[in-house]
């Protein structure tokens, strides 16, 4: 049960939403943004990255419905949700991706521990400015996130089917209350 | 110099707010309602020092100095009394109400998880209410994302510990909402 009395049922982070609809809505309007808004890097390329530090993070909640949020957009190519999340790589990944990837990883332990040749390797395979920066923030939001759902051990789903739904429902709709 | 080229010569997280102003306007609105409306029982000074307090955890030092002053001109104390909070709040002169919403938000920057129910049930004993709790777990929370945010693209920070108590009265007379918009 949750550390604070949110509506029983209700998984996640939606139950903090509902219990505060003020914080709630700028942070649906974030995540709507950084996965959904234009960007350089796709939406299933978007949801990779926040499944993959949500996993780094240990909060389940966040990492099964991102990651059936990415095998949704993911499609046929959705087994490199799976290798990734298991090996943290995968074979299938872009150069460009693993080494977004890499910075994701490392925001996630802390923001200082970017060096320059982390950007420098990103850059030398493909990334632009934006691509660095929606990488940065998207790890940096998914360890508020994270932090938010098991901070106040939000109710979360045992069971991986439970997200199929989820993740369908955040890969056609988005975030949008 | 920043990892990349934010078109501005902003401090902290200024430089990518303005960069990115999809995301900064939605940034600033969260920051506002966190830590300036005024429909909270928490006190504004009280919340910047749950934000100065986890960036100093985070060892960041943007936002350690820019909400430490701003926790400073609240509490209309001195850089000593922030300073002695920020390293040993248990012996600092603050609320056991304080201490124990501090604790919880020292567990939340180390990972969510870190939250025990004890620090919850000791901070409810203490008084503070559902929604003091959720706000500080989300304040620590948020600050984990914007540390990162300010460090994970190397953002330049004045050294000068002056300029942060300066600004700080005017930070706290306009709140978050505009800051960022306009160069």
């Amino acid at each position: 049960m949750a550390y604070i009395k949110v509506e029983e049922g209700i998984p996640g982070i939606r139950s903090l939403f509902k219990f505060s609809p003020e914080t709630g809505k700028p942070l649906c309007d974030l995540a709507e943004v950084l996965l959904r808004g234009p960007s350089p890097l796709s939406s299933s390329e978007r949801e990779l990255i926040a499944a993959f530090v949500s996993n780094r993070n240990n909060c389940m909640f966040c990492m099964n419905s991102h990651a059936a949020a990415a095998r949704f957009l993911f499609d046929e190519d959705k087994q490199v949700v799976d290798d990734l999340l298991k090996n943290q790589t995968a074979d299938s990944l872009s150069p460009k991706m693993k080494a977004l990837l890499w910075i994701a990883g490392k925001v996630q332990s802390n923001g200082k521990s970017v060096t320059p040749e982390d950007i420098e390797n990103a850059r030398k395979e493909g990334a632009n400015d934006t691509d660095i920066h929606d990488t940065v923030l998207i790890a940096a939001s998914f360890s508020m996130f994270n932090r938010y759902v098991d901070g106040l051990d939000s109710y979360t789903p045992a069971n991986e089917e439970d997200y199929l739904e989820m993740g369908k429902r955040m890969g056609q709709k988005g975030y949008h209350i | 110099m920043a990892f990349i080229d934010l078109q501005n010569d902003l401090p902290g997280i200024r430089g990518p707010m303005i960069y990115r102003p999809e995301t900064g306007t939605i940034l600033n609105e969260l920051a506002e309602i966190l830590l300036h409306d005024e429909d909270n029982t928490l006190s504004r000074g009280d919340r910047e020092m749950i934000g100065a307090y986890t960036s100093y955890l985070n060892d960041c030092f943007f936002c350690q100095n820019v909400h430490g002053a701003m926790a400073q001109h609240y509490y209309e104390c001195d850089t000593q009394f922030i300073d002695s909070i920020k390293k040993n709040f248990l012996s600092a002169d603050i609320s056991d109400k304080l201490k124990s919403l501090l604790t919880i938000a020292g567990s939340v920057q180390k990972g969510g998880r870190y939250v025990t129910s004890e620090q919850i049930e000791k901070a409810k004993s203490l008084g503070a209410t559902d929604r003091e709790i959720h706000d500080t777990v989300l304040i620590a929370a948020a600050f984990c994302m914007f540390n990162r945010y300010v460090d994970g693209l190397n953002t330049w920070a004045p050294k000068d510990m002056q300029v942060y108590i300066d600004r700080a009265p005017m930070r706290a007379k306009e709140g978050y909402s505009q800051l960022g918009l306009t160069k």
